[in-house]
């Protein structure tokens, strides 16, 4: 555990040294950042510009969980995503056979093999607002409530990077996958809405099978203290189930791999 | 081919380029089209992450359900949003990909020793496509044709008879901007950041996330100036009854002058930026 710990803190050191020597590449992404939080509040903004109430949520509620979507796209895009790019090329070319022949687990491997540090912008931009959403609300989560957000914020962590998994599975089978990884984000983008403004399968979707729901909408019902706690524990064993589910699906896969130049 | 006859005899025509081009516009196709069918499960891919019409749809029916929203009842929506999928996966292109790739990896040296133009042969990759898009497109205008949204078709036979012309407006521009923007990948490294601007641009001025009557006037207005417009709302707004016909004829003006436009500015800074290319290795 403590090795892997270890492991984990010398790839993240490789990718901030990397990312350092980019600086006005930072500098561009900042400002990037920031532009497409700003824009994503568009298509919200014009929502609740011709109604107050949509499915039950108010825009302040609403803005919430924009906040847990823009801090899930910082994880995804700054942890998640730029590991899926190079596990990806590895297959295409082969050299994953090097990664495998490490002694360590390799989806451990490939799942820290990269990380934009600049995606913390993100995160801050998440934060902001949360903070836009509670000014107006004209109160603050309790801190039992922010406690349940925290932890749900947990379980969303990892059904996103058990999906990614799944995803990386699929890279075996489908070698050109640059447009797996371009449907993935196409469909997470659904999660900046509150699910319950879906209806019949599009909700049985967004709630089981890609939970998207337990992304951004729960542990926004959570810091709003709106969620019971049935809803809670459900989402708990649901990211257990995809985690376990995931990493089957790994082994399964990575025991079918065969090498490309093999 | 004997060595005789490729000597050209004194008066013997020479071969323009264009009619060289023209030629070889068949087996283009061809090959585009087979490339199509062999590349189907990508196809599938690309087409399940053209999901967003159908979000926006549930989103703003959901909005719908307590009266409509501006002049946009319930059905109103269906029949906008599921146009505009239809509009989309019609007039996709991806190009942009397939040259900021072979720019960087420098095999675009291959497509530039072949005697047509790169962008025609990526013109043609793209159009031999379309009757793959049109049958992998069918179910969602069988269900447009079956919903709610069915009766608030166009019955102008006008609108019906642009249609083509507009979606060929909308793909063009597309694709021209595509070529444009790769271009760029000749001069700058991260020719697909600008495209991811251009992207975002393009989901709120084209009408793709929100219909652009929806926006404060002011909004709505500075995007009849851009060209996303006409890349989505307008082929969609046209056969949903949305665009009087005299609008909708000036619009398409509007369109192919963008067009027109953007193929100039395409053409020129791909000529240059050619000027800078330099593969390595080989």
């Amino acid at each position: 555990m403590l090795r892997y710990l270890r492991l984990l803190g010398v790839q993240v050191r490789a990718s901030a040294a990397t990312a350092m020597q980019y600086r006005t590449e930072f500098l561009a992404e900042g400002a990037l950042a920031l532009f497409w939080s700003g824009w994503s509040l568009v298509p919200v903004l014009v929502l609740f510009g011709h109604r107050p109430v949509v499915a039950g949520w108010t825009f302040d509620e609403a803005l919430v969980v924009m906040g847990w979507f823009l801090l899930m796209k910082g994880i995804l895009e700054g942890a998640v995503n730029p590991s899926l790019a190079s596990v990806v090329e590895h297959i295409r070319k082969g050299t994953l056979d090097f990664v495998l022949l490490k002694p360590a687990d390799a989806q451990f491997l490939v799942s820290t093999a990269k990380f934009q540090p600049w995606r913390v912008l993100d995160v801050f931009a998440g934060l902001a607002v949360f903070a836009v959403a509670f000014h107006r609300m004209g109160r603050w989560p309790a801190p039992g409530h922010a406690a349940a957000a925290l932890l749900l914020l947990l379980c969303a962590a990892s059904t996103l990077y058990s999906l990614w998994i799944l995803v990386i599975s699929a890279a075996f089978h489908v070698v050109k996958v640059d447009n797996l990884s371009f449907l993935f984000s196409s469909i997470f983008d659904a999660a900046r809405w509150p699910v319950g403004v879906f209806r019949g399968a599009w909700r049985v979707i967004f709630t089981f099978v890609v939970p998207l729901a337990l992304m951004t909408t729960f542990p926004a019902l959570a810091l709003l203290g709106r969620l019971d706690l049935r809803t809670a524990l459900g989402s708990l064993l649901g990211a257990a189930l995809f985690a376990a589910f995931a990493r089957l699906v790994w082994k399964a896969s990575i025991g079918r791999y065969t090498s490309a130049s093999s | 081919m004997p060595l005789a006859r490729r000597v050209r005899r004194p008066g013997a025509r020479v071969t323009l380029p264009r009619v060289r081009t023209l030629r070889a516009l068949p087996t283009l196709l061809r090959v585009g089209f087979a490339e199509a069918v062999a590349y189907r499960a990508e196809f599938l891919v690309w087409l399940l992450s053209t999901n967003m019409p159908l979000v926006m749809l549930a989103l703003w029916s959901a909005a719908a359900r307590d009266g409509p929203v501006g002049r946009y009842t319930g059905a109103q929506f269906t029949a906008y949003f599921l146009v505009a999928l239809v509009v989309r996966l019609l007039t996709g292109a991806w190009v942009i990909w397939e040259l900021n790739f072979e720019i960087r990896q420098g095999t675009l040296a291959f497509r530039m020793l072949r005697p047509v133009h790169p962008l025609v042969a990526y013109a043609t990759e793209n159009l031999a496509a379309v009757p793959l898009r049109l049958v992998l497109s069918s179910p969602v205008v069988v269900v447009l044709l079956l919903s709610s949204g069915a009766p608030l078709l166009s019955r102008d036979p006008v609108a019906w008879a642009a249609f083509p012309a507009a979606l060929a407006g909308a793909w063009a521009i597309t694709f021209l901007a595509m070529s444009l923007v790769g271009a760029l990948a000749f001069y700058v490294e991260s020719a697909g950041s600008v495209f991811e601007i251009w992207m975002g641009l393009f989901g709120v001025f084209s009408g793709y996330l929100v219909p652009l009557d929806l926006f404060p006037p002011w909004l709505a207005t500075l995007a009849r100036f851009l060209p996303f417009r006409y890349m989505l709302a307008f082929p969609v707004e046209m056969v949903t009854g949305l665009l009087p016909r005299a609008r909708a004829l000036e619009e398409l003006a509007i369109q192919w002058l963008f067009v027109g436009l953007l193929f100039l500015l395409a053409s020129a800074a791909w000529r240059r930026g050619v000027r800078r290319f330099s593969s390595v290795g080989g």
